[in-house]
């Protein structure tokens, strides 16, 4: 599957998890999805809900801001597509915990934050059976078309 | 008629529906009528021992129906039960 990102939409993300260094920054893309190829339109940065003192290594999306986000994204025409994280100082690839609660269709894009500063971003996606998480396709596409 | 809600990565599983309509009396009587049409939604929702998978969340309109009667919440006429996954995960 071969997953579009517009830049600015990229540089958003970037900046979230920059903005939340050295804690995890999350949140939902909302796009389009066609067969093996989706799309993002937008993404709602959200708060990470995870206990204060871990949120270095854990995030958690409040569910009623996940409702929230399906609701916009329904007035919008588009749809809940993914889920966005950062992970700070380490490489961007899932973790154990990734693993652990990723649910399939969606797709997980994972920025490393490194000192501070978005290094690489990488999507992935969990296999229907839940057995791994495999790497996408990540298609950057310069300004907003 | 009340309403099923369903997120979209269980939308493969439901033709593509993203808003259902059911007939039943409580949350666990609705999902039954889900799982029934549509049953390769079970084994996401439901795990081999018949319990709720720990990432499924439902919600009646906005309220969390672990703060209420779980499974046995009632649901009424225009009600909308809401399937919603549990997003999470972390760096180690």
């Amino acid at each position: 599957m071969t997953f579009t990102v517009p830049g600015p939409v990229m540089d958003e993300i970037n900046g979230h998890g920059e903005k939340s260094y050295p804690e995890e920054g999350a949140g939902l893309i909302l796009g389009l999805s066609e067969g093996e190829h989706r799309e993002a339109r937008q993404v709602l940065p959200m708060p990470n809900h995870f206990d204060s003192h871990k949120r270095g290594r854990r995030y958690r999306l409040d569910p009623q801001e996940i409702l929230q986000a399906e609701e916009r994204a329904e007035q919008l025409g588009l749809e809940v597509i993914g889920v966005f994280h950062s992970h700070p100082d380490h490489p961007s690839a899932p973790s154990q915990t990734d693993l652990d609660w990723a649910v399939p269709w969606y797709v997980y894009l994972i920025t490393s934050i490194e000192k501070g500063a978005a290094s690489e971003t990488r999507a992935w996606r969990m296999l229907e059976d839940h057995s791994r998480m495999v790497e996408e396709i990540l298609e950057i596409k310069d300004g907003d078309g | 008629m009340s309403h099923i809600r369903v997120p979209t990565p269980l939308r493969p599983y439901t033709e593509g529906q993203g808003k259902l309509e059911v007939e039943a009396g409580t949350v666990g009587e609705a999902l039954l009528e889900l799982t029934t049409k549509f049953p390769s939604i079970g084994p996401h929702l439901y795990n081999e021992d018949g319990e709720l998978r720990p990432y499924v969340n439902l919600f009646v309109n906005d309220q969390d129906v672990r703060t209420l009667d779980g499974e046995q919440t009632p649901i009424k006429e225009d009600d909308t039960l809401m399937i919603l996954p549990s997003i999470a995960g972390g760096t180690i």
